[in-house]
């Protein structure tokens, strides 16, 4: 079960203000290629993809694209001032050196302390990891964005992940359609729930233990 | 001296391919992938291969292809996700697959390019990556034993060539094709355009002709599906039948 249009959206406009002036951040695909339509016009961010741009901007105008450049889904992109291109090793070595700010991800489950999983449901669903191991562990701060809970009404943010990891204790934000998370010191802190859902509503629909802040705002 | 002149007939280039030959292709998603030296494995029938790819593209787009033609027996990739068919192979056991993370997997093959035996990578550590790998601890800090990779032939795919085979790529149809083309023991470049050998700025090659044994002319290219997609033309080039 996907989310509606309008939700991604909400979650993707959240996830946006995690980008500060400056920052040099990566966005996965799905919700999180969502956030880059949310950034504020006058921040300077450099987008990073996978497949070797640092510096992407925004989809190119119908019949100005170019075939030897897209973003790491494929899809035609454009390039901002500053931009470089490179080789997927450099791409990766930007990554792994810790130079990515800000990372925004899926993620199939998400454990109270931070685990994530996200690349593997055995015998099920079997893509592979492509770069999302790389991200998780590497990037300062990694920011899940993902359906609180799965088609069966099933809470997605867990004790312990049941699914192959992807990362341990590597996620630092959960974004959901119906709250935000902080996971802090192996614990996971409720600050801010989404319009128009309830904390009860929330703890009830979530599988892990939460501290709720005692000034929980609500965003719009 | 006569000047080396590295081009031969797309034709010519079979005689490289083998039956059980180990193979990397260049390529993300199918963008950079060389589709001409793709189809010509196809045309030549050749089978059992041992591929070593970024991904496996999309059925009928990159190395995907060689999948859905089933003529690959062993697969190294980080991601299979937007070839249906890889999958469906792998779960029959039709198709051996190693999954490696991305950035490990591109490091792995520039070091079989460069010459190294492995490489030290903490990437994976406290997942099923660290399954099987020797680990060593340097200044304290634990890393896993990642050996390198090369292949009997890579094919990759460039921008322009000179006739030394100096490439030059484009934007970020780059991507994998500079590590792959130094990790084959035969590599073999398929190109939009070949130059005079001295018509390229030597500051601006990526790729030094000296790791390239043959440049090919590619006769197009067949990864910009997504375009027409997104514009609505409503081919589905990605999934189609050949």
């Amino acid at each position: 079960m996907g989310l509606g249009i309008e939700t991604r959206h909400r979650i993707a406009r959240r996830a946006a203000l995690e980008i500060k002036d400056g920052m040099t951040v990566n966005l996965g695909i799905g919700i999180p290629t969502l956030v880059a339509d949310y950034i504020a016009k006058d921040l300077h961010i450099m987008l990073h993809t996978e497949n070797g741009i640092l510096g992407m901007g925004g989809s190119p105008a119908e019949g100005e694209e170019d075939g030897n450049l897209s973003n790491a889904g494929g899809y035609p992109v454009t390039i901002q001032p500053g931009a470089s291109y490179f080789d997927s090793a450099t791409a990766f070595g930007i990554i792994r050196k810790g130079l990515l700010d800000v990372t925004i991800l899926g993620a199939l489950e998400v454990s109270e302390k931070g685990d994530i999983a996200n690349w593997i449901v055995p015998g099920k669903r079997v893509p592979g990891m492509g770069g999302a191991i790389d991200l998780a562990q590497k990037a300062k701060k990694v920011i899940i964005l993902m359906n609180h809970t799965d088609k069966f009404g099933n809470p997605k943010i867990v004790k312990n992940c049941s699914l192959p990891l992807t990362v341990r204790e590597g996620a630092h934000m959960i974004i959901t359609e119906k709250a935000v998370f902080h996971c802090e010191n192996g614990q996971l802190f409720l600050r801010e729930i989404m319009n128009p859902y309830t904390i009860e509503e929330v703890i009830h629909t979530t599988g892990a233990a939460v501290i709720v802040d005692e000034k929980v705002s609500v965003f719009q | 001296m006569a000047q080396v002149n590295k081009q031969i007939s797309l034709e010519s280039a079979s005689q490289y391919f083998f039956n059980g030959m180990s193979l990397m292709v260049g390529g993300f998603g199918g963008v950079g992938a060389p589709p001409s030296l793709v189809n010509l494995i196809l045309e030549k029938n050749i089978q059992d291969i041992f591929l070593i790819s970024n991904d496996t593209g999309f059925p009928w787009i990159g190395p995907g292809k060689l999948i859905t033609e089933k003529r690959v027996k062993k697969l190294i990739a980080s991601h299979i996700g937007s070839n249906p068919e890889a999958g469906k192979q792998m779960q029959d056991g039709s198709l051996e697959v190693e999954f490696v993370p991305q950035g490990t997997l591109a490091e792995k093959i520039r070091a079989g390019g460069m010459g190294l035996g492995g490489i030290l990578v903490d990437v994976g550590l406290g997942t099923v990556v660290e399954a099987n790998k020797e680990k060593v601890h340097v200044n304290s800090k634990e890393y896993m034993i990642e050996t390198a990779l090369t292949a009997d032939v890579s094919i990759i795919y460039a921008k322009k060539a000179d006739l030394y085979g100096n490439l030059v790529y484009d934007k970020s149809a780059r991507n994998t094709n500079p590590l792959i083309a130094t990790a084959g023991q035969i590599t073999i470049a398929e190109v939009e355009e070949i130059v005079p050998t001295g018509s390229l700025n030597p500051e601006e090659i990526i790729t030094p002709g000296v790791f390239v044994d043959y440049i090919i002319q590619s006769k197009g290219v067949d990864w910009k599906w997504v375009w027409e997609l997104k514009q609505g033309t409503g081919s589905q080039e990605g999934q189609r039948s050949k």
